[in-house]
């Protein structure tokens, strides 16, 4: 696992990477990143990443670093 | 939270994983767009103005008070040249400095500065609060995004 900010970020988005947010659905449904999924870090498990492609990037974020 | 989703994620096999830790502030203070029921709330992201004087650090007193003067605003920023905030130039500095001065010598280093992503509401009063015309926005790190003026935030 890496840490990046920003512009390692768009580079990564460019390298068509998957965005998913670990926040509850109330505050992913307020506001979410463009192209973002919502797995909350409570049911982060085999069964709710099945969706995501394993041969792509995977970026997590919440809301901020503390 | 998200170093824990990432470390997660390693463990369920996920080889290429990143955790974006400055997180979604981050994102909403570098005035990017976001989706979802509050994505269209008033920010002051969206009443920002980019006419103010901008001037680089090494440019003349006397160059920047005839910008200033032709300007509807009576203040300069001073930036780096990848517009990274180093100062302002109050009318008051601009008259009262020598015109051979550089900008960067004659600046008020460090002003304060708003994130693009505050609410239009508290902002306005914040400003009017004090007594203040505009504030000075820009992004986490540093660089001019614009300013945002009270008669704007209505």
């Amino acid at each position: 696992m890496t840490t990046v900010g920003y512009p390692a970020l768009r580079r990564l988005l460019d390298e068509d990477a998957q965005l998913v947010e670990v926040l509850p659905a109330e505050e992913f449904a307020e506001m979410h990143l463009p192209g973002a999924v919502n797995i909350p870090l409570k049911t982060l498990g085999a069964d709710t990443t099945a969706g995501l492609d394993r041969t792509r990037p995977v970026v997590v974020y919440c809301w901020d670093a503390l | 939270m998200s170093p824990r989703a990432a470390c997660r994620l390693a463990t369920l096999g996920f080889a290429r994983v990143y955790d974006y830790l400055p997180g979604k502030v981050d994102w909403l203070a570098r005035d990017l767009p976001v989706a979802g029921t509050g994505a269209d709330a008033p920010t002051i992201g969206r009443q920002l103005r980019h006419e103010v004087v901008v001037a680089a650090p090494d440019a003349s007193v006397a160059d920047v008070r005839a910008r200033v003067a032709a300007s509807a605003h009576g203040f300069a920023l001073v930036t780096t040249p990848d517009g990274v905030l180093l100062g302002r130039l109050r009318g008051t500095h601009l008259d009262a400095a020598d015109p051979e001065t550089s900008a960067g010598d004659a600046m008020a280093a460090g002003p304060s500065t708003l994130r693009p992503h505050e609410p239009v509401a508290a902002v306005r009063e914040r400003l009017t609060g004090r007594g203040l015309a505009h504030a000075i926005v820009t992004d986490p790190d540093g660089r001019l995004l614009g300013t945002v003026h009270t008669a704007d935030l209505a």
